[in-house]
């Protein structure tokens, strides 16, 4: 009876969550849970753009972003935060507008910096869970030591022209990092990237990304702690492998 | 013998997947490899005996974001 009530006044509310709240999954006391939660983004790109409209739509109440770019024409066709009239203006001061015109009970904080190993800790710390939308190899093994160090949850996402992947690292009781996953580090920093991409990739692994840090804050589903999920929009096959 | 990689069939002279990984000429480093579902770590491919229909996934990393 109790959950009945609770669904009706969600239905009936009208308020900004009602339709996530009246998932039992999430309910109001997982709305709570989100309203307190930190959240921070490393990345305000293809990735880091739906990332922070989805964790900003849903309430999160406070979204710590991490970029130093500007924003460019070429980001434009996935970088879905930004409008041309931005172009060559700062992409964490861009999104904060666009964030807190979409939501303005969502505490947006910006650092217009490159997370290094020297500042990870510092920036890190505080945070509920770390999403990873980062564009190179060096900054995910920082994050995952960082990450693993704290005890903080990282939502490792990583994009190439139609396929994705997503894992929830260094996330306790399960303790695997980014360097079991991929454990050549000299290796990748020295490879180039393919800078291919279409926007729907980062849409649907950035939306992925979002429902894990969804999942990890209301308690609700399989997190796909120490496993990797890929999909390749070509074929859509897609895998969940455990690390 | 047959193995699947990435849900394709493959008929392969390999014993091991360090041979597998050979065979098929992808790149020693900047992969990872599954054997149903499960990750095998690098430092076991040699050792890691292949049998008839086995399921080996391939993940490429990836550095976009």
């Amino acid at each position: 009876m109790l959950e009945a009530d609770g669904l009706h006044t969600a239905a009936c509310s009208g308020g900004r969550y009602a339709r996530q709240e009246l998932l039992p999954e999430i309910g109001r006391a997982g709305q709570a849970k989100l309203r307190r939660a930190k959240v921070m983004i490393v990345g305000a790109g293809g990735l880091g753009s739906p990332v922070a409209l989805y964790l900003a739509g849903a309430g999160v109440g406070t979204l710590t972003l991490v970029d130093e770019d500007v924003v460019s024409l070429s980001n434009l066709h996935r970088q879905i935060l930004y409008a041309e009239s931005e172009v060559g203006t700062s992409k964490v001061e861009a999104a904060a507008v666009r964030l807190r015109s979409l939501n303005v009970e969502t505490d947006v904080r910006t650092h217009a910096c490159r997370l290094t190993r020297e500042n990870a800790e510092s920036l890190i710390e505080g945070h509920d869970v770390v999403v990873d939308a980062c564009d190179n190899y060096a900054t995910r093994y920082v994050l995952s030591d960082v990450c693993a160090a704290l005890g903080i949850p990282y939502i490792y996402g990583a994009i190439e022209g139609f396929c994705g992947q997503v894992a929830v690292l260094c996330c306790p009781p399960c303790r695997r990092t980014y360097r079991d996953l991929f454990p050549d580090e000299d290796a990748l920093r020295g490879m180039t990237p393919f800078k291919g991409v279409v926007g729907m990739t980062a849409a649907v692994v950035g939306g992925v990304q979002a429902h894990e840090v969804m999942k990890l804050l209301c308690g609700y589903g399989d997190v796909l702690a120490g496993r990797l999920w890929t999909i390749d929009l070509r074929t859509m096959e897609s895998y969940v492998l455990d690390i | 013998m047959k193995v699947w990689v990435n849900n394709k069939e493959v008929e392969t002279a390999a014993v091991s997947l360090a041979s597998l990984v050979e065979d098929l000429s992808l790149p020693a480093q900047g992969i990872a490899v599954a054997v149903e579902n499960r990750m095998v770590p690098r430092t076991q491919w040699a050792d890691y005996a292949l049998s008839e229909g086995m399921r080996v996934v391939v993940v490429k990393a990836a550095c976009g974001g």
